[in-house]
């Protein structure tokens, strides 16, 4: 039980003296309403960004990957003319897909960032400030959106290094980067929701890595839904990603996109995945 | 079910309980659910009208992890502004107590209130009343110290204005002021505590939880996160709810204990009052030892104590929380 001695501790070396504590005694008013959702998410993506600042290596590994993508399988389907693009470059057809992948795999990673904060006591702790659950959620999707959206930019700037031909209209970048954020909101709460499910770090990482792939293949990422085989085209038909890609491809490259379309089910899915992480967070919290 | 290993009567250091629960056992609904927009009352109305709301008070509370009945009939009622300490060795269900207090777990039956707002339909009331330092090291090692205290700032609603006065305030409160720019995970264990009491005290809390907060801390460092408790607890006046399994600990630094034993309260009262009742009780107040607290718990606790206290997952996670103590 009690292993130390029952003898009084010792006297530290310097003694304990607080400065002015005034602002301790009084209570911060409370925010209510509609205002306290966009607090705590800017809370929260606050957070995301310092550590960001804090450690950039995890944004230097995830270049890596769709980097690779863009040089090898880029610039060798380009010469193939493989796959009917619509007349661009195949390299310039990838790059919106790898945008979205790269952003979905952060995303998906983001969820079991959740299970490790549970189990360091950090989701616990916020879960006892006056923060809903829907907005906790609601502030993890969005931290998910800004870290995926700072990728977005490094896989922009490579690609734009390899000669992809992109806009740079700041109405249509700006547009990029919702479609960006409510993706990545829409994969971290899949990702959250499943946390909710399984419970632990093994078994979401296991799931994560069955989904990612199909997720990825079955969209139209890497190829036109036009040539999937039928139950292909019906699974391209329920992925997000594939309305994520279609807007990034629109708005980066110009192709024929069906942007309030894309938009609408990004938006539904992410509000879909807010409310399904939401309900599922407090079996975390036991 | 569980066994009921003790030999002593339920009454045994009992007759110092509070004023009985009105409802004990009483059931109450599920969790309401939680919106932003949700009504809170204001901090300082109880909901009793009878004088000022005790800081907490359980009545009945049961809670079980399938099985495991982890808090079995729990009453306690912390008085506003003293510094009380819940003891009991491991698995005794201090943590599940806690964490029905803090709203972080519903409350099957029984019932729970922190000044007077009902843990389960006053949630966001209850939360904006409590600082709360879980057992595990919890602040994110990613961040600064000061950054680990701002979020907790902006969570709470502390205005732009005041942000950062108030977090330098938390953060000297703690003797963390020089070091506050550098990443937790540089922060030794003790510091890492300190650390925590800071976020916990960034928004003016009437209630500090603080859950084994010297566990595995060296002895200096065990004082350091007293001495930093006792001050500002000094300077705020706010009630502090701890739980330890350092009976020596409690001895020194808290205004009144409840030993805890198989989650239920087995005695209640300041530590000088069950250290005499005992040693009245054994009537040795002339020669011998006097009883510590220790003395006084397995008295309480009966012959029971060893088999239950401290099973494999609990072993396993304070291990956990000293190898990252360091
Ligand atoms: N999440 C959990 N799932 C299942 N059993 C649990 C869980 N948490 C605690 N318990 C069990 O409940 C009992 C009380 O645990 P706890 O409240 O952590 O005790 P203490 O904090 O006093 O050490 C123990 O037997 C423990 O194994
Ligand atoms: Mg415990």
């Amino acid at each position: 039980m009690s292993e130390a001695p029952a003898v009084p501790l010792p006297a530290s070396a310097e003694s304990v003296r607080p400065g002015s504590l005034d602002l301790l005694v009084v209570p911060p008013s409370a925010r209510t309403g509609w205002r306290l959702l966009p607090a705590r998410v800017a809370a929260l993506c606050a957070v995301e960004l310092q550590k960001l600042r804090h450690d950039r290596t995890e944004l230097y590994t995830r270049a890596i990957q769709p980097a690779l993508w863009l040089l090898i399988f880029g610039e060798t389907f380009t010469r193939i003319h493989a796959i009917p693009t619509g007349g661009i470059p195949y390299i310039d057809y990838l790059a919106p897909g790898i945008i979205a992948q790269s952003a979905m795999f952060i995303a998906i990673f983001y969820g079991i960032m959740i299970i490790w904060e549970r189990d360091a006591g950090i989701l616990t702790k916020l879960l006892v400030t006056p923060t809903p659950r829907s907005a906790l959620i609601t502030g993890k999707a969005f931290a998910a959106g800004v870290k995926a959206l700072i990728q977005a930019v490094v896989v922009v700037v490579i690609a734009a290094l390899l000669g992809v031909a992109m806009t740079w209209n700041p109405l249509r970048l700006l547009g990029v980067a919702v479609a960006v954020v409510l993706g990545s909101a829409f994969f971290s709460c899949l990702s959250m929701t499943i946390a909710g499910i399984v419970l632990t770090r093994d078994r979401l990482m296991g799931i994560g890595q069955a989904i990612t792939m199909p997720l990825f293949f079955g969209s139209n990422a890497l190829y036109p839904v036009a040539v999937m085989p039928g139950w292909l085209q019906a699974v391209s038909l329920v992925n997000p990603l594939s309305y994520q890609v279609d807007a990034l491809r629109g708005l980066l490259l110009g192709t024929p996109a069906h942007l309030p379309l894309d938009y609408g089910v990004l938006t539904v899915a992410a509000a879909l995945g807010v409310w399904s992480a939401s309900s599922l967070l407090g079996r975390l919290a036991r | 079910m569980r066994r009921r290993g003790g030999t002593r009567p339920e009454s045994a250091g009992q007759d110092r309980l509070g004023p009985g629960p009105e409802s004990a056992g009483q059931a109450e609904p599920g969790p309401g659910p939680e919106s932003a927009g949700q009504a809170e009352p204001g901090p300082d109305t109880p909901v009793r009208g009878d004088g000022p709301a005790d800081a907490v008070s359980c009545a009945g509370l049961v809670y079980a992890f399938g099985e495991t009945t982890a808090v079995d009939g729990l009453d306690l009622a912390v008085r506003d502004g003293e510094v009380f300490g819940l003891l009991g060795p491991n698995g005794a269900g201090k943590t599940t107590a806690l964490r029905c207090i803090t709203t972080l777990l519903p409350v099957p039956a029984g019932r729970v209130s922190v000044f007077g707002h009902d843990a389960t339909r006053e949630r966001m009331a209850v939360r904006r009343l409590l600082g709360y330092v879980p057992q595990q090291l919890s602040a994110d090692s990613g961040l600064t110290g000061r950054e680990n205290v701002t979020l907790f700032a902006r969570v709470f609603d502390v205005s732009r204005r005041e942000r950062a006065a108030r977090v330098a305030q938390a953060l000297d409160a703690v003797g963390l002021g020089d070091v506050a720019d550098r990443l937790a995970k540089t922060y030794s264990g003790g510091m890492v505590r300190r650390l925590e009491l800071a976020q916990a005290l960034v928004s003016a809390p009437r209630l500090l939880i603080l859950d084994e907060p010297t566990i595995g801390l060296d002895p200096i460092a065990r004082t350091s996160v007293w001495e930093h408790i006792n001050a500002v607890r000094a300077a705020t006046g706010m009630t502090v709810l701890v739980t330890t399994h350092y009976m020596d600990e409690a001895d020194q630094y808290c205004d009144r204990v409840a030993l805890m034993h198989r989650g239920r309260v087995r005695a209640l009262g300041t530590p000088r009052e069950l250290r005499d009742g005992l040693a009245a009780r054994r009537g040795n107040s002339g020669e011998g030892e006097p009883p510590t607290l220790e003395d006084v718990f397995r008295d309480v606790a009966g012959s029971g104590l060893d088999d239950r206290s401290g099973d494999f997952s609990d072993v396993r996670s304070t291990r956990r929380t000293a190898s990252r103590v360091g």
